[in-house]
């Protein structure tokens, strides 16, 4: 949209421009910035990361629309977008990307009090503290609702003992936010949402391996955590109001990734190869890879307009549900045509007989079967916009 | 790209007009009309008098110039009751004069086309399927001027028509050897006959026999020039074609929250609500990609015909799977002439099919894409 920068823009986009062209780190250019971002270690031990999160942190650019009291920049809409496509055009990363910025960040300040905003936001703003999200259960995924983790009143605490299960990065997280059960006699109305410290008494993260052969997901057990009463954000028994609040944000984020989904015609070209016109060879997979493409360019123009509905400051709205769905299904179709056209090189497991490029497509058609899984599953997304977007009656 | 207030105003005054002056019953009025254009007139004068047929020409020519997004509001409108009209097959003309026209030729047509005095086509498929490249149609010099031989159908909006723009190939062409020609209907050696086909709209079959005209006919550009026109066709289209879907849709919905049956509002199986969410998913997706094209054609954007493609095969796509929903969901009922849903689901065969269906534009996008 670069041409329908006002002067104002264009002068932000110049000072965006110079600026990372000084501070981000020439070591770091290419760098895929989602390895820091899910594994704590390999961010700690990295001296040139650490100094570019600082610096980004500084200006406050990992939460460009926060307030600047709470370690944002106080930006419009038009100037994040800005900050995101030159960091694209320089080879850069945004080293502050982390569910406190995605979907903890937006709710507190939402439905936060000043002391709670004043007490995290900053340390989201700067990525010092990891945060991890307490909701699915053993018995709860789907019907989310019908979560048991049971927190009582004790009068100057609160008292929290259950199990938490799908928790991303719960083993490195520092903090989680958490649905958890304060009223037995009704479901939804029985939800409330806590912020615990995972550095508390009885808590324990166990990671679970899985058919990826990553573990990036956790059990979480809680035995009588003792939790602070100002951590209870919203009203009691008003968590689930916050909670689906906060699914917006989070389906809002991951039905906006969709960074990477270049053209696949090199790789078919290569593995398949072409015919005397210089179609890929294989005329049914070919149909197949065009008609995916296709629609991933239908959904990034279904983004923008979306965004562009939505207008400034707006926040996600029901049509997340949409999205979601739509880019789960064009990825996950895109990941099996990818290991379609690898063929038996698409199946590879140990590192010495399959080249590491192979093997990454491998294991990403694997991890992409929880796309439509996690954020709330397919099914769940169907019920949701049949309900709110097309009102469609209760059974 | 939002839409600004003239377009909003336009839009709204579209959609007005076309709910009480042409619901999905004026289309039901034309079936099978004897000697029938396709078209109502008395409706067709209404359009012209709110300037609609000149919202592509130029302020010069006595159009408005609102551009093509303007045009395709008025064409989702139009889609959402069936509502036949003569109106993207006369701008298609306006789009060639515009493109491809000399002063000369501007002046000749573009004022009564801006009026609606004069109804314009495109004259480009001679065959089942649209393949634009295969045109056998002849352009020969003969004394100055040019003898155009040869069969052009289904031509839209054919019976109705008093100028077509004919694809031809021109003898002495080489590799860029199709050519356009502003004729009028009324030529020596054109004759034409409807065709009576399955939606309200009646085109036509045109014999070129030996039909001669001057040198002032032929505008200028080849194959490229024919495919710019083209995509204009579909993305027009497909604004069409969105707003049926999008009624068609709406129509569906609404049944879905009344009809009982099990004692239950049938809306309320889990079944037909995921039914419904995908194919909402799906309009999503298609609006957007119609929507692109259309403000390509303002752009007039180097990326035009792939984002034509795009529109076209989605629209088609889309549209053939909520067309054929909408019978289903409606089960009995929906098999009924005094139904509405068979009328969407005849006119969507027709326009899934006019100016290249789903595989003629996913092949075509493929290609341009590297595929």
């Amino acid at each position: 949209m670069a041409d329908h920068d006002s002067t104002a823009l264009q002068d932000f986009r110049q000072e965006v421009r110079s600026w990372l062209a000084e501070n981000f780190p020439a070591e770091l250019k290419g760098v895929d910035g989602t390895i820091y971002q899910s594994n704590v270690h390999t961010a700690a031990a990295d001296p040139t990361y650490q100094l570019w999160r600082e610096r980004f942190a500084s200006v406050g650019w990992g939460v460009p629309t926060w307030p600047v009291r709470y370690g944002g920049a106080g930006l419009g809409t038009e100037e994040a977008v800005i900050i995101g496509e030159e960091l694209a055009r320089a080879g850069a990363f945004n080293p502050i990307r982390s569910f406190g910025v995605m979907m903890l960040g937006p709710t507190l300040l939402e439905y936060g009090t000043e002391e709670q905003k004043q007490t995290h936001l900053p340390y989201i703003a700067d990525h010092t503290r990891r945060w991890c999200q307490g909701f699915s259960e053993p018995g709860a995924g789907s019907d989310l609702a019908s979560l048991q983790t049971k927190c009582t009143d004790m009068g100057d605490h609160w008292l929290v003992s259950g199990q938490k299960i799908w928790t991303s990065g719960a083993d490195q997280a520092d903090w989680c936010f958490c649905l958890v059960r304060t009223d037995t006699s009704r479901k939804q109305g029985g939800i409330s949402f806590l912020l615990i410290d995972m550095k508390s008494p009885g808590v324990e993260a166990r990671p679970i391996v899985l058919i990826s052969g990553v573990t990036h997901f956790c059990e979480v057990f809680f035995t009588d955590v003792k939790v602070p009463k100002e951590n209870l954000v919203g009203e009691v028994n008003g968590g689930w109001t916050v909670a689906k609040r906060l699914l917006q944000f989070e389906r809002d984020s991951l039905s906006g990734v969709r960074s990477g989904l270049g053209s696949l015609a090199p790789l078919a070209h290569q593995y398949v190869g072409t015919d005397a016109e210089g179609r890929i060879a294989d005329s049914d997979l070919r149909g197949r890879m065009i008609h995916n493409a296709m629609r991933a360019s239908a959904y990034a123009a279904t983004l923008e307009r979306f965004r562009d509905e939505a207008g400034e400051g707006r926040g996600p709205s029901n049509g997340v549900s949409v999205l979601k769905n739509l880019w789960s299904g064009i990825a996950q179709e895109r990941a099996e045509l990818e290991v379609e056209i690898l063929g038996s090189q698409g199946l590879g497991w140990g590192d010495d007989s399959y080249a590491d490029e192979e093997r990454a497509i491998t294991r990403h058609w694997l991890h992409s079967k929880a796309y439509s899984i996690y954020g709330g599953s397919y099914e769940v997304q169907n019920n949701i916009t049949a309900k709110r977007s097309l009102g469609l009656p209760d059974a | 790209m939002a839409l600004n207030d003239e377009q909003i105003m336009l839009k709204d005054m579209a959609a007005g007009w076309v709910k009480d002056t042409m619901p999905t019953t004026a289309a039901r009025a034309l079936y099978g009309a004897p000697d029938g254009i396709g078209h109502a007139p008395d409706a067709w004068a209404e359009m012209a008098a709110m300037g609609w047929t000149g919202i592509i020409v130029p302020e010069a020519h006595g159009g408005s110039d609102f551009g093509f997004r303007s045009l395709g509001l008025v064409l989702e409108e139009l889609g959402r009751t069936l509502a036949p009209s003569p109106l993207l097959s006369s701008a298609l003309a306006v789009s060639a004069l515009r493109l491809a026209g000399d002063a000369a030729q501007q002046a000749r047509w573009l004022p009564g086309l801006a009026d609606g005095s004069v109804i314009g086509t495109l004259a480009v498929d001679e065959g089942p399927r649209h393949a634009p490249l295969a045109t056998a149609l002849t352009a020969t010099p003969v004394g100055g001027g040019w003898r155009l031989d040869g069969i052009k159908r289904p031509v839209q909006d054919g019976m109705a028509a008093h100028l077509a723009i004919v694809v031809a190939r021109v003898a002495d062409g080489g590799a860029d050897d199709l050519a356009l020609f502003a004729v009028p209907c009324d030529v020596a050696g054109l004759t034409r006959d409807p065709l009576d086909q399955v939606d309200a709209r009646v085109p036509a079959i045109y014999r070129f026999d030996g039909v001669e005209v001057g040198p002032d006919s032929r505008l200028v550009g080849g194959t490229a020039m024919v495919d710019a026109l083209l995509d204009r066709a579909r993305a027009g289209l497909s604004a069409e074609m969105l707003g049926m879907m999008t009624q068609a849709f709406e129509t569906t919905l609404e049944y879905l929250k009344t009809r009982v049956q099990f004692g239950q509002l049938i809306g309320s199986f889990q079944a037909l609500q995921h039914r419904a969410a995908d194919m909402f998913a799906e309009l999503q997706l298609t609006r957007s990609a119609v929507e692109a094209a259309l403000s390509a054609v303002d752009a007039d954007a180097d990326d035009l015909p792939t984002r034509a493609s795009l529109a076209k095969a989605l629209a088609g796509e889309s549209l053939h799977r909520i067309s054929r929903q909408m019978v289903q969901l409606h089960g009995g009922i929906g098999m009924t002439h005094e139904h509405d849903a068979g009328l969407y689901l005849r006119r969507a065969g027709v326009a899934e099919q006019c100016y290249g269906n789903a595989a003629f534009h996913r092949e075509r996008w493929g290609r341009l894409n590297g595929f």
